[in-house]
């Protein structure tokens, strides 16, 4: 896949510690629109730290964002949200005390006349999300604690979805799920590339990201060993990578 | 991704009558079980008065109206530490800055604004009530500033608060009690003329009803706007028959409580009416701290459930960092949530020096204790995430109705405190087990 033009997003010399121990150190990565780009490496490499830096969960000690070749100044949730950056976290970020509609809608609820919220048009319009990414989903009134792992999978995902994102960062989105649901989410990746998002994928199955993903970013103690084309290497080549940090001759 | 049956006729089929009365009326079952407590306390002390006193005093007219205010002050800071505690927070000031808030008023409506707008001018209890709200506020917004921004556990901030402001209302008036307070501001306590009287009272009925029935159909409208699943025709009509017919019960009893004769004889003398020969029936009816407590009950409901800050308060309960990453200012929020327990605070400082005439030291001294635990009683969880304002105000209810019934069968203190702290963790664990039970 050729890359040419402005990168949707671009992190540039990212760096941040925390205690002194530097989790990630002078990381670079871009991304295209309409291309998914997989972060690879061991727990503690890095991945999501560099990944909450972009997400506005954390900020670096040094380093720059830029998008649409724009430089962006991402302090808060708040701040990601408003360049149309949607996050799925490993940890999903749902209230377990509230129902599917009002975790969609958190923090951008739809109100009506006076300020008050719309609870029923927010039903409504998450009845219709869930309806597209998960038909089978009916439970609607309940809190999100009674749903299983699959279920709350897909309250995240719509949620990311739903705000038209154009930039979708997706920590490990298959972790919790069987078979059929990560069929599902594959699927889904392939729907939301067409439509020109670009995504970043954390992923520890590398035959998910060999079949997902245009390119694999692998990093290690903090530091990025290389990025390869997908399409150019083996599975064992990128293993090398998450390994023992071996750049093979393709890696850039 | 997983299946769920959709709940269906044919499920419901299979439930008992009772179960299936439950769900077409959609009504709480543990609010069922906080009222049902209530009402085992209540008939269990009228039935005690009746069996070693002679006579039952508990359901009287009087008892329940003076119950009603005897509850107010608690059941409005109540309403505010239930956001508090979802929030995972806890605020164990309210006391003592009810307590410097009542000697602040007191101060000012007795020894400043008679010398800037006479004495009983109407400005002065609107001043120092508004004076008191505000005062509340800051404290609390202070509090909550020091939690939020600071980074100190609320636990911590607020027990130095319980120490701080207490001795600060100490400091203000130098021990001293003051009394009386301006004559308008202590209506706003409660008494014979602190009460809206029968025709009031019926206007505060019909408002309640209206308000019942709007809430009823007008949710049904747009609910079937939406294609949801609505009740089925005969519970809305049961729950609106149910409501209406407990406002207009309560409405009843209060206009069944009428002035003492002492008073009626010296409103008539003041009005230039003559008593006739078997006296003078003068209802009290809704006592105005009752009907602020009411007020500040929908509003806290409605800001709750209906309001932006009322979802943000339950996903900060629920999921901190799920409601940081969401985009909320979770400081703020909890600057502004302790703000609105500081102001609900400086409100109930209000009816409680109001209720008494004056201002003392003592004033609120262990109401920290008894609002946590009416708010708790309610099926506020300290987990955080849970919890009802109306579960709060019939907590408070509780509580007092304890406390009431307990001197009227002559409990001295000592026991009625440990009968206080038995329920209060009787009622948790029992919380507990239904939950664990209903999951």
């Amino acid at each position: 896949m050729s890359n040419k033009g402005t990168p949707l997003v671009e992190l540039r010399d990212i760096s941040i510690s925390f205690g002194g121990i530097k989790a990630v150190d002078h990381v670079t990565v871009d991304l295209y629109p309409g291309e998914v780009v997989g972060l690879l490496g061991h727990n503690g490499a890095g991945k999501s730290t560099l990944i909450k830096c972009l997400s506005g969960a954390y900020k670096a000690d040094s380093g720059e964002v830029y998008i649409n070749g724009q430089k962006a100044e991402i302090n808060n949730p708040r701040d990601a949200r408003s360049y149309n950056i949607e996050t799925i976290y490993q940890t999903l970020a749902l209230a377990d005390n509230l129902d599917a509609a009002s975790n969609l809608f958190l923090g951008r609820e739809l109100v009506g006349p006076g300020g008050f919220l719309n609870d029923a048009a927010m039903e409504a319009e998450t009845r219709k999300i869930m309806g597209r990414l998960n038909p089978n989903f009916h439970k609607f009134n309940v809190p999100v604690s009674a749903l299983s792992g699959g279920q709350r999978q897909s309250v995240a995902i719509a949620r990311a979805v739903y705000f038209n994102a154009k930039i979708l960062i997706m920590d490990e989105p298959t972790a919790a799920l069987g078979p059929h649901e990560t069929q599902m989410v594959a699927e889904l990746i392939q729907e939301l590339k067409k439509q020109g998002l670009g995504i970043f994928l954390i992923e520890h199955d590398i035959h998910a990201v060999m079949n997902l993903c245009d390119r694999a970013v692998v990093m290690k103690n903090g530091q990025r060993v290389g990025t390869v084309n997908v399409g150019e290497v083996t599975d064992d080549d990128i293993l090398g990578m998450i390994i023992m940090g071996k750049k093979p001759p393709q890696a850039y | 991704m997983t299946t769920s049956p959709t709940p269906s006729q044919a499920a419901d089929r299979n439930l008992s009558p009772v179960a299936r009365f439950l769900k077409a009326t959609e009504i709480d079952t543990r609010l069922l079980g906080m009222v049902g407590a209530l009402l085992l306390i209540w008939i269990g002390f009228h039935l005690f008065g009746v069996a070693f006193k002679g006579a039952g005093s508990f359901l009287t007219p009087r008892n329940l109206w003076n119950l009603s205010v005897q509850t107010a002050s608690i059941g409005i800071m109540a309403t505010g530490m239930v956001l508090v505690i979802v929030t995972r927070h806890i605020d164990l000031s309210v006391g003592s800055v009810l307590g410097f808030c009542a000697m602040a008023m007191g101060i000012l409506q007795a020894r400043i604004l008679p010398d800037v707008f006479g004495l009983g001018s109407p400005m002065i209890w609107i001043v120092t009530a508004l004076a008191g709200m505000a005062l509340g506020m800051l404290i609390g917004a202070f509090h909550g500033w020091l939690i939020a921004y600071r980074g100190i556990p609320a636990f911590i901030v607020t027990l130095g608060g319980l120490l701080v402001w207490r001795g600060a209302a100490f400091l203000l008036a130098r021990g001293e009690t003051i009394s009386p307070l301006d004559s308008t501001f202590s209506l706003l306590g409660g008494g014979p003329y602190g009460s809206v009287g029968a025709v009031g009272s019926w206007i505060v009925a019909l408002i309640a009803c209206a308000a019942i029935l709007w809430m009823i159909f007008g949710g049904r409208k747009n609910r079937a706007r939406h294609g949801f699943a609505l009740r089925p025709m005969w519970a809305e009509y049961f729950l609106t028959v149910l409501g209406c017919g407990l406002v207009l019960g309560a409405t009843l009893l209060v206009n069944a409580y009428p002035w003492p004769k002492g008073i009626v004889t010296q409103f008539a003398a003041a009005n230039g009416l003559t008593v006739p020969e078997g006296g003078m029936f003068i209802s009290h009816g809704w006592a105005i701290p009752v009907l602020i407590l009411m007020g500040v009950g929908v509003v806290m409901t409605v800001l709750a459930t209906r309001t932006r800050f009322g979802r943000y308060v339950f996903a900060i309960g629920g999921n901190p960092d799920a409601a940081e990453l969401s985009g909320i200012n979770t400081k703020w929020m909890t600057v502004k949530i302790f703000a609105l327990m500081g102001f609900l605070t400086g409100l109930s400082s209000v009816v409680a020096s109001a209720r008494l005439n004056s201002a003392t030291n003592a004033l609120g001294t262990l109401d920290e204790l008894y609002v946590i635990a009416a708010a708790v009683i309610g099926g506020t969880s300290l987990a955080g995430g849970v919890g009802t304002i109306y579960g709060a105000i019939i907590g408070a209810l509780v509580m007092q109705s304890l406390q009431t019934g307990m001197v009227l069968i002559g409990f001295d203190a000592a026991l009625q405190n440990i009968v206080v702290g038995t329920v209060l963790v009787l009622a948790v664990y029992l919380d507990i087990v239904y939950r664990k039970k209903t999951k």
